[in-house]
């Protein structure tokens, strides 16, 4: 017990870093990919998935993130299910990301002009070869600057798998303090651990978002 | 053990799970009012001029929107306590909360704020009317009524990361939950209870805000368009 | 795969377009109230009238892009207003182009050409891009194929949009006020090309302000005035209107 802070301990938080990293790539493939049937499923032209896919955001999005975590940890081990907290976090971030990615991404796909559907029905397009010649490609371009916005909250939202065991930065450091009790330093230097992840984010979300409004006007 | 759900002794504390709701929501508003009012200040500071107070406004929202709010809860709990200063958990989690939303209504507001067109605002100047004037009755109500839904969406998420304060034992709903699950063995049934009691305290505020928004905004009320 | 397919066989001196006591509302707005007008083959009908007079609804029902409430259309031998219809037959029929002229920002001018006669009739792309090249010289603009939207004008844009509407090779074309959103200096460039289209044959029914235009091109005449077509007939009731509201539209130029 006790000591000062050293070289190991920062490797050690160095190596909680690199997971967080790689439950936010995690969150982002899985939440992204779900997310996306999530957007679709919110345009669909059939009432019925319309409903569910509004259902779904609806349950995600009025639940915190920390009760989703306890659920598929705790709540599945009490029924009996073994989840190991990399599971249970990267399933926990994938349901959550699909929730706030897919409301994101459907807002990007009826942010296209409505006359853009009409000209490609104009011209005789399918529903299918509409969305993916004509709509998918323009949201794609409008989603750019929000997603990359939103991979801040996951960064920061990965610090709560920490409270389901699973050794990211958050965790890592609450070990390290178990040890030193220096929490003010040891906290501090993990939040500039997280800010730095974050932070060139944030820059670039901006940077996307000023730039795609400047694009408009050109050349004649 | 089977799957056999059983969520008679989850609904058996209603009580326990309704004062850990009442506290959800205690904490919650007194976060949005408070952060609300930084949010004002802090909006206006980061478009007042003074280079000065627009870096300091700026770090602030920056420092705070790029590091998780449950390192930032720690950090308050912690660093109040290294200074010799002992607050309950629910003190040191309101101000942990409002430090945070302060953050993310400052850089609403100012978007709010900076929509106001440049005619409105010489518009009161030619009729004489002092800065302050200007900012209250042409820039900050207006203002906020065009970022209100973006303002009520921050403030319900407000709510639901209060549930991170469970981690400093603030008594809350995500604590109670905690501790009925460990006195029941019931996690599942006890998450899902309580899962479904945050959505119905998101649609709860909701409405709130909804009803407060028609009573800020006579026009709103009036007309129902959007400003 | 019915894209060769004949529709069901019409007489042949049948009108390409017809509309028979057409209705028409939005919510309790009525805005076509018995509409009846034709358009037989190679022939150009101008549908003029104050906004709100429901001609651009009437344009719009024959591509069905608004379904109609009562009445019957007749579009190429399909009945517009059957619940049944085959939308996608009926629109490679029906070529339109909008005031907003709505290209594909995203794709060049050449691929806002090909994309629908690849994707929906299955045209083999070098055939396709053929096909763009002789459609953009038809409009004169063989220069833009690799352009971007963007970095055309907006009577080229409008160009490009006909241009891509004919690759289809439709039987009727429909121009919904294609001048309007255009600076004045522009819109003789599209109407050239629209007069150019009229002097091949095309079939056209046009929606527009622009009254010389519409004197000089049009073999029919529709005024419609609210929600009904108030007065009809050669380009000549453009000079000598037998009703009231006719003669004031044109008086005031619109």
């Amino acid at each position: 017990m006790g000591g000062a802070l050293n070289i190991n301990h920062l490797l050690f938080l160095g190596h909680g870093a690199l997971w967080t990293i790689g439950l936010s790539a995690i969150a982002l493939i899985g939440g992204g990919s779900f997310g996306f049937l999530i957007a679709l499923g919110r345009v669909s032209p059939s009432r019925a998935v319309r409903l569910l896919a509004a259902t779904y955001v609806q349950l995600i999005q009025g639940t915190p993130l920390l009760v989703i975590m306890f659920l598929s940890f705790f709540g599945l081990a009490a029924l009996g299910f073994n989840i190991s907290p990399l599971l249970a976090a990267g399933a926990s971030m994938t349901i959550f990301v699909a929730a706030y990615l897919g409301e994101i991404w459907r807002g990007c796909i009826e942010a296209v002009p409505k006359q853009q559907w009409e000209a490609a029905e104009g011209l005789a397009l399918s529903r299918s070869q509409r969305m993916v010649k004509v709509i998918l490609p323009q949201a794609i371009r409008l989603a750019t600057p929000p997603t990359v916005g939103f991979m801040v909250q996951i960064v920061k939202n990965t610090s709560l798998a920490s409270v389901v065991g699973f050794v990211e930065l958050t965790r890592s450091g609450q070990i390290i303090n178990n040890s030193l009790f220096e929490p003010f330093i040891i906290y501090s230097i993990i939040a500039v651990v997280y800010f730095s992840l974050c932070y060139p984010l944030s820059r670039l979300s901006r940077r996307l978002e000023r730039s795609a409004l400047q694009k408009k006007p050109a050349l004649a | 053990m089977g799957l056999v759900l059983d969520f008679s002794v989850v609904l058996d504390r209603w009580q326990a799970l309704l004062d850990g709701a009442t506290l959800t929501l205690q904490l919650a508003i007194i976060a949005v009012v408070c952060g609300a009012t930084i949010g004002v200040f802090g909006a206006i500071g980061r478009r007042g001029g003074n280079v000065l107070v627009e870096r300091l406004c700026g770090a602030y929202v920056e420092a705070i929107r790029n590091t998780p709010l449950l390192v930032q809860i720690f950090l308050v709990y912690f660093g109040l306590s290294s200074l010799g200063l002992q607050f309950s958990a629910f003190t040191v989690a309101a101000v942990a909360l409002t430090i945070n939303v302060g953050a993310y209504t400052t850089e609403i507001m100012r978007a709010g704020f900076d929509s106001i067109h440049k005619g409105q605002i010489e518009a009161a100047e030619g009729l004489g009317l002092s800065k302050a004037q200007i900012y209250w009755h042409v820039i900050i109500w207006p203002g906020i009524e065009r970022v209100y839904p973006a303002l009520t969406s921050q403030f319900v998420l407000l709510m639901l990361a209060s549930s991170v304060t469970s981690q400093i034992s603030a008594e809350e709903l995500t604590a109670v939950a905690n501790y009925i699950q460990s006195e029941t063995y019931r996690s599942f049934e006890t998450y899902i209870v309580v899962a479904l009691i945050y959505v119905a305290l998101s649609f709860i505020m909701r409405f709130g805000f909804w009803l407060l928004g028609l009573a800020l905004f006579p026009r709103r009320r009036r007309l129902g368009t959007p400003l | 795969m019915n894209a060769h397919v004949n529709p069901p066989a019409a007489p042949p001196n049948a009108p390409v377009v017809a509309l028979r006591n057409v209705h028409k509302s939005f919510g309790s707005l009525k805005v076509l109230d018995g509409v009846s007008f034709s358009v037989g083959r190679g022939e150009v009908t101008v549908l003029i009238g104050r906004s709100g007079s429901g001609k651009s609804t009437a344009l719009r029902c024959i591509d069905r892009f608004e379904t109609i409430d009562g009445g019957e259309i007749e579009v190429c031998g399909r009945r517009v207003d059957d619940a049944g219809l085959d939308v996608r037959a009926l629109r490679q029929d029906v070529g339109i182009v909008f005031q907003s002229y709505n290209l594909f920002p995203h794709l060049t001018i050449e691929e806002n050409i090909t994309l629908a006669p690849h994707a929906v009739k299955k045209v083999p792309k070098a055939e396709a891009r053929a096909l763009a090249a002789k459609v953009l010289a038809q409009v004169g603009l063989e220069e833009k194929l690799h352009a971007y939207p963007e970095q055309l004008s907006g009577g080229q844009q409008q160009r490009a949009a006909i241009a891509r509407s004919l690759a289809m090779q439709p039987k009727v074309m429909l121009f919904d006020e294609v001048t309007s959103a255009l600076d004045p200096e522009l819109t003789g460039e599209v109407l050239k090309v629209i007069e150019a289209l009229a002097a091949d044959g095309m079939t056209m029914v046009l929606v527009t302000h622009e009254m010389s235009f519409a004197r000089g091109i049009a073999d029919q005449v529709v005024f419609m005035h609210k929600g009904k077509v108030h007065e009809a007939g050669p380009a000549g009731i453009l000079s000598s209107p037998s009703t009231p509201e006719l003669a004031q539209f044109v008086g005031t130029g619109f």
